[in-house]
């Protein structure tokens, strides 16, 4: 009966289905993608006529802004520190003859890799620039094939990690939303409408009228865990290195923790509001600050930490990089897993405690 | 065995004194209305007896069944049809009608034959999403639904509030059918017209009953001397009506006014005023078109005169 609600209301399902894909796309590929007017640092120790051609292209473009000339290679390490440069472009000595002599050349591409987004833009913009001045070598001369070899190197962050870290985070938003979220205010609806009442009113088991309100959720939630699970795998290149089962467990276990938070939730609020305004506010917040998602928990002040030890989403994640990231099997997140169970059996109790059989 | 009684049953709500000691009794296959304005306690009376709240005090029986401690019991036997619209508006009518068929574990086919007479307006309509009904259509629907288990007793919380006339009317026509299949039927309604179309009724205001009684008796009981006045000004004619030290009490009741008029001392079925005298007074208050005459009461005259005792 929920399904033809949700499907009656097409924009529903679609935000049910596709908010997810979105979200993670959104956080896995980094919110903005287009970089214009990055600073440029320049170390050429060769000056010559190729390292002048590919400095000028750079500052030529829309993308760059030529900023600085470094002089020696100390500075190399300090600029990052120094200015907020986005790009440090190392050409090696003796640029130009090595390219007529040997073929070869490199050119080194450093960027800040703790905004892993906008490093791997960068590199890729100037890349694709040292590749067209290279095209432009072997039009100009047919002779001998010329190599230009750009190497990148990221500062603070060599392997590029975020996706890894996004996926299991943008996954326990997610289900927190659509699980808590989506029960709370589709039983706050049938108070508020008043259908609520209808339904009290007959030989059907309180109880069982609402785990059939949830039932529905539980399986869109799978849904979307598998759709999620799919795209940070082959979209998103992120390996599930642990075991897909003990995985597969593991979101069980936190869907159905969501599902009795919402149950919670709607036991609480009276209208469809107040469980937005609930779930919105008391777990959205919470989850996406506290659980280590956006920021990391150990450099919070100790409230905070304290506070996020009560976030489940908190421990899912955690679980969830173990197995999927680190690969680590079911001995290692026994810790995670039965918090999360404690936390599942006290919520079930209390809501079933808090639940009405009748209006008030 | 009575359909439902209840006794001395008091509610309050938010510090607000909903129900002040509420005692009914209404027998199988009885309409017995409750009537009343806006804010009585109509509703909040309907949630007791349908097991949705709990009484403060008092206690209350349906179909001899405790509604607190049989509260499983009572919900198979009866139906309920809230205030407002409570159906699913995004679903269809006659998905509507299943799932609350399915709800009580029966089917549309099986109870057909006690809601063909209703379901057959609304037929038409099946396939029509039920928010997007018309307000007669809706309640029509809202009763197939509440009638689909074959319920012993009906509660009908203002059925025919925002209804038209003729839907109204129809409405009511199918409530005295149901009650020749021997179902009791509570229904409330603000609309003091209505009050004739019952067995018996019971009127109430500030969460008190004025009085249970057929509809006739407690028209019977009407003790005062009631005129219906006209004139060319109405407004004006409210305002001097009231200013004559006579009138006991004056109201205006569509394009009329009633006044109930002081009694003489020493005959106690005779007017203190005679109409003449009155028509005079008015006219010296330059009132044209004057038209006075004695009047039967209605039951809105007698609901006024009990609230203002």
């Amino acid at each position: 009966m929920e399904f033809y609600h949700i499907f009656r209301d097409r924009w529903t399902a679609i935000m049910l289905l596709a908010l997810p894909v979105l979200m993670i796309i959104l956080f896995g590929f980094g919110i903005s993608t287009e970089i214009k007017n990055s600073k440029v640092a320049v170390y050429d120790p060769s000056q010559d006529v190729a390292t002048q051609t590919i400095v000028d292209n750079l500052a030529a473009n829309a993308y760059f802004d030529l900023e600085t000339y470094v002089n020696t290679p100390k500075e190399i390490e300090t600029i990052f520190q120094k200015s907020d440069i986005g790009l440090l472009v190392v050409f090696s000595e003796n640029f130009y003859e090595n390219l007529l002599h040997t073929g070869e050349a490199q050119v080194q591409l450093i960027t800040d890799g703790t905004d892993p987004n906008t490093a791997s833009t960068l590199v890729s913009y100037a890349t694709s620039i040292i590749e067209e001045y290279q095209a432009e070598l072997l039009g100009n001369d047919k002779g001998p094939t010329y190599q230009i070899s750009p190497i990148t190197k990221l500062l603070y962050n060599p392997n590029l990690t975020a996706v890894y870290n996004i996926v299991p985070g943008v996954l326990g938003l997610v289900l927190i939303l659509i699980c808590t979220m989506m029960t709370s205010v589709s039983i706050a609806r049938e108070k508020e409408l008043g259908t609520m009442e209808v339904l009290l009113v007959s030989p059907i088991s309180p109880l069982l009228i609402v785990l059939s309100k949830i039932a529905p959720y539980f399986l869109i939630s799978v849904v979307d865990l598998i759709s999620l699970l799919v795209i940070s795998v082959f979209l998103m290149g992120v390996p599930i290195n642990g075991s897909f089962f003990v995985l597969t467990c593991l979101s069980l276990l936190f869907i159905l923790l969501a599902l009795s938070l919402g149950l919670l939730i709607s036991t609480i609020a009276e209208s469809q509001m107040s469980a937005l305004l609930m779930s919105a506010m008391g777990l959205i917040m919470p989850v996406s600050l506290l659980s280590g998602l956006m920021f990391p928990i150990e450099n919070m002040p100790l409230l905070l930490q304290v506070l996020a030890q009560f976030v489940p989403a908190k421990w899912y994640i955690d679980a969830l990089r173990d197995v999927m990231i680190k690969g680590l099997g079911f001995s290692s997140i026994i810790l995670e897993v039965s918090i999360l169970l404690g936390m599942l059996v006290v919520l079930v109790l209390t809501s079933l405690r808090n639940f009405k059989v009748r209006l008030e | 065995m009575k359909a439902v009684t209840a006794q001395h049953i008091k509610k309050s709500y938010n510090g607000v004194q909903a129900l002040k000691g509420v005692s009914l009794e209404v027998e199988e296959g009885e309409i017995f209305g409750i009537i009343g304005p806006d804010g009585a306690g109509k509703t909040t009376l309907f949630r007791i007896l349908t097991t949705l709240l709990l009484p403060d005090s008092g206690s209350a029986m349906v179909k001899g069944f405790d509604v607190i401690k049989a509260y499983k019991l009572i919900r198979r036997k009866v139906g309920y049809m809230p205030g407002r619209f409570s159906l699913y508006h995004d679903l269809t009518v006659v998905e509507n009608l299943r799932i609350f068929a399915s709800l009580f574990n029966t089917s549309i086919e099986e109870n057909y034959d006690l809601i063909k007479d209703i379901y057959q307006h609304i037929e038409p309509f099946k396939k029509r999403r039920a928010g997007a009904l018309s307000g007669g259509m809706k309640q029509k629907l809202a009763l197939s639904c509440a009638l689909i288990h074959r319920p012993e007793v009906l509660f009908l919380d203002e059925p025919t509030t925002g209804v038209d006339p003729l839907s109204r009317k129809e409405l009511w026509e199918m409530l005295k059918k149901l009650k020749k299949q021997g179902i009791a039927i509570l229904v409330s309604t603000p609309y003091m017209d209505e009050a004739s179309l019952c067995d018996r009724i019971a009127l109430i205001q500030h969460g008190i009953f004025l009085k249970t009684e057929t509809p006739q008796k407690i028209i019977a009981q009407f003790e005062n001397i009631l005129w219906s006045v006209h004139s060319k000004q109405m407004f004006q004619l409210l305002k001097d009506l009231r200013s004559n030290p006579h009138v006991l009490s004056c109201y205006a009741f569509g394009d009329t006014h009633h006044i109930t008029v002081e009694k003489k001392k020493a005959a106690p079925h005779e007017a203190a005023i005679t109409i003449a005298e009155l028509e005079a007074f008015l006219k010296e208050k330059g009132h044209l078109d004057i038209k006075i005459d004695p009047i039967q009461a209605g039951i809105e005259d007698s609901f006024l005169e009990l609230a203002n005792k």
